[in-house]
């Protein structure tokens, strides 16, 4: 469970996966939105990366950038992307395209929807197959059947010819994990996997990804707002507010000893698993939409912690007691005043 | 999907019967067959004996019965004015109608998706507007007009095809069609193109509007996420999604193609049925009209015959594994 990151010792790996000061832009008429804003972050190989954030916080529109397939007029407006040391922010269409399901696979949040109704699953894993692996036809439908008993559907050889509409929500996501991993990729992306997926299945399908990407050594970036999974699943998390990173580290301590006021809120509105009853608290107000964005720290006004700096500036991540915090609570030159306003009994 | 057929089927019969009673009635209602056969001169008792013998006076389900058992038979009475049995003249003319209409149907589909898929493809082009552009006099202009508009310009002007008649016919397959004939093709060309200017106009921006929605669905999204190339995305996935709902729209446009082709048969002076059918309603030859309106009928109904069982070719969720009925949407 240990990340590589979490020994201090640990033979430096580099990353599958480095993003750095990604912006993602929409030009409307009222003005240019940023829905991910100078967001940073890492992946090593076979990490799971979780991203978390309210709805409208930029988790998905950032996995979208990474593949390169952001909606028009959505466009990647700075920063880098880079796989494996390479850049590929930058990349030709097609060049992407070779990218897409080769070396990054993805997962998407309505599994009944992410497959061709017309085409039979097994069609579709072959052709995903042979779009990027030069193997014939047979060979295809060999791996396909093989790929469909790996992510756990019964007689595979027969169901392969069924139709997507013939199978379950949970087995659909089977299948469309069985499709993200079907050119062996180094990195998944899965937006809000089980999100439409029953409770009870919930479970199974995060297991199963999670042990299908351990076996391969397969880095996941998990995108979700359940925290359930994200301390089940991930090695690391990252909080995103209003497209912006506001904490990152370690699942662990992200979860137990959150420093952003942000993730402390988000952590004490949450039901703990082993906790007895307790009241949950809850963050005043909602996060601001993309339009009024206030000037310095994003989450300000929401903040009680807040002071002067927090309403000028804008945080940049940096390290705090665990983890990385982009608050200038933890700022050195700043955290002074904050420990005297605090002293004086400011709430 | 044997019941479903059966079904189908069935529906399909009952809606015959309606058009046949509607045939029918025609003779009942529209003028009065005993002055037409013994004129104003007869007296009462002629009337009521003729009425007799005929069997008018009997209960109409038994006249209806009886008129089935004859039209099932092939006899569709006699036309008043050419004298000759209906379904020998309609059978000599049917020809020309669905060879006309075949063509039409043919540019209407071949050309309409054609565009269809291009200007869903690429949203914004020059070409995109251009054609659109057009295409909204295709769907706006009336047929006559653009009939008119035609021979005026290359018929007319530029003297490249001929104004109207359906030029040399050959025998193909026991039929005499001008299609195989090259000058029977050009006189078919300026018909078949007004026939189908609407029809093709139609497919076109509903293959666009739908394409266009397939494309922002999930499973598209998906398909770009598994790096399948554009050229897969479009024809291999989108295009297929995109032909459910057209097909309906397309079958029934067929089946308006033979049924209005009267207005282009009339201007191009066509001899189809349906320039029959426009003389026919001026001399009010009944037995024409209401042959016409049968065979226009049974054309309805054949056709979305076809097209219901199409879907269980296209969609597998209609199959027999699947939910039943075609209202999925």
């Amino acid at each position: 469970m240990l990340s590589t990151r979490n020994c201090d010792n640990a033979v430096s790996v580099s990353p599958i996966l480095t993003v750095s000061d990604l912006i993602v832009e929409f030009p409307t008429r009222k003005g240019i939105l940023r829905p991910v804003d100078r967001v940073g972050f890492e992946i090593d190989p076979g990490e799971i990366l979780g991203i978390v954030g309210e709805s409208g916080a930029g988790k998905s529109m950032c996995g979208s950038a990474i593949v390169g397939l952001i909606d028009r007029p959505g466009r990647i407006g700075g920063g880098e992307i880079s796989l494996s040391g390479q850049r590929i922010d930058n990349l030709s269409n097609d060049r992407m395209r070779r990218i897409r399901g080769k070396k990054i696979g993805m997962v998407f949040q309505d599994p009944l929807r992410s497959l061709d109704p017309l085409k039979t699953v097994g069609d579709q894993i072959v052709e995903t197959i042979r779009t990027h692996l030069p193997v014939s036809a047979a060979e295809a439908r060999r791996r396909a059947v093989a790929a469909l008993e790996e992510v756990g559907i019964p007689a595979a050889a027969n169901r392969i010819d069924a139709w997507p509409h013939q199978f379950s929500g949970g087995m659909c996501q089977r299948v469309v994990i069985a499709l993200a991993l079907a050119a062996e990729p180094a990195l998944i992306i899965a937006d809000e996997p089980t999100t439409a997926l029953d409770v009870s299945v919930q479970a199974q399908i995060m297991a199963l990804l999670k042990r299908l990407c351990r076996g391969r050594g397969t880095a996941v970036m998990l995108i979700t707002h359940d925290m359930g999974v994200i301390a089940e699943t991930t090695d690391r998390v990252a909080v995103l507010y209003a497209g912006r990173l506001a904490e990152i580290g370690p699942t662990r301590d992200v979860l137990s000893n959150p420093s952003h006021p942000y993730t402390i809120g988000l952590m004490t509105s949450t039901p703990k698993p082993t906790g007895g009853i307790e009241r949950l608290s809850q963050i005043s107000g909602a996060m601001p939409s993309l339009r009024d964005i206030p000037k310095g720290c994003a989450f300000s006004p929401r903040c009680g912690r807040a002071f002067a700096p927090c309403y000028r500036n804008i945080p940049v991540l940096e390290p705090a007691a665990r983890t990385e915090v982009a608050c200038w609570l933890y700022d050195e030159e700043y955290a002074k005043d904050a420990a005297n306003l605090e002293g004086t009994g400011h709430d | 999907m044997l019941a479903f057929i059966i079904r189908r089927i069935g529906q399909a019969l009952v809606v015959l019967l309606a058009v046949g009673f509607v045939s029918f009635s025609m003779f009942k209602f529209m003028g009065d067959p005993l002055e037409n056969l013994l004129g104003q001169e007869a007296t009462m008792s002629d009337r009521a004996e003729l009425a007799e013998r005929l069997g008018l006076n009997d209960p109409i389900v038994v006249q209806y019965t009886r008129y089935l058992t004859r039209v099932l038979d092939g006899n569709l009475g006699i036309s008043y004015r050419a004298g000759l049995p209906v379904g020998k003249i309609i059978l000599e003319r049917l020809p020309a109608t669905l060879e006309l209409a075949f063509l039409s149907g043919v540019l209407a589909i071949g050309v309409g998706i054609t565009f269809g898929i291009y200007t869903a493809i690429h949203r914004d082009g020059i070409i995109t507007n251009a054609i659109m552009t057009i295409s909204l006099i295709g769907v706006s202009l009336p047929t006559f007009l653009i009939g008119v508009f035609l021979i005026w310009a290359f018929a007319v002007n530029l003297d490249w095809l001929p104004a109207f008649g359906r030029g040399p016919t050959g025998n193909f397959l026991g039929m005499e069609l001008a299609i195989v004939t090259w000058g029977g093709f050009k006189s078919m060309i300026l018909p078949a193109v007004t026939l189908g200017l609407y029809q093709m106009t139609l497919i076109m921006r509903l293959v666009r509007s739908e394409m266009q929605e397939v494309l922002r669905a999930d499973f598209i999204r998906f398909a770009r996420a598994r790096g399948l190339s554009e050229r897969a995305i479009n024809f291999r996935h989108a295009l297929k999604n995109t032909l459910v709902p057209v097909i309906t729209v397309t079958g029934l446009q067929l089946g308006s193609i033979i049924a209005f082709a009267i207005i282009t048969e009339t201007v191009f002076q066509w001899p189809g049925v349906g320039l029959l059918f426009i003389n026919a309603i001026s001399f009010v030859d009944i037995p024409v009209m209401s042959a016409y309106l049968l065979l226009v009928g049974t054309i309805f109904v054949f056709i979305n015959l076809i097209v219901d069982l199409l879907y269980f070719g296209i969609d597998p969720r209609l199959g027999p594994t699947g939910g039943e009925g075609r209202h999925r949407a």
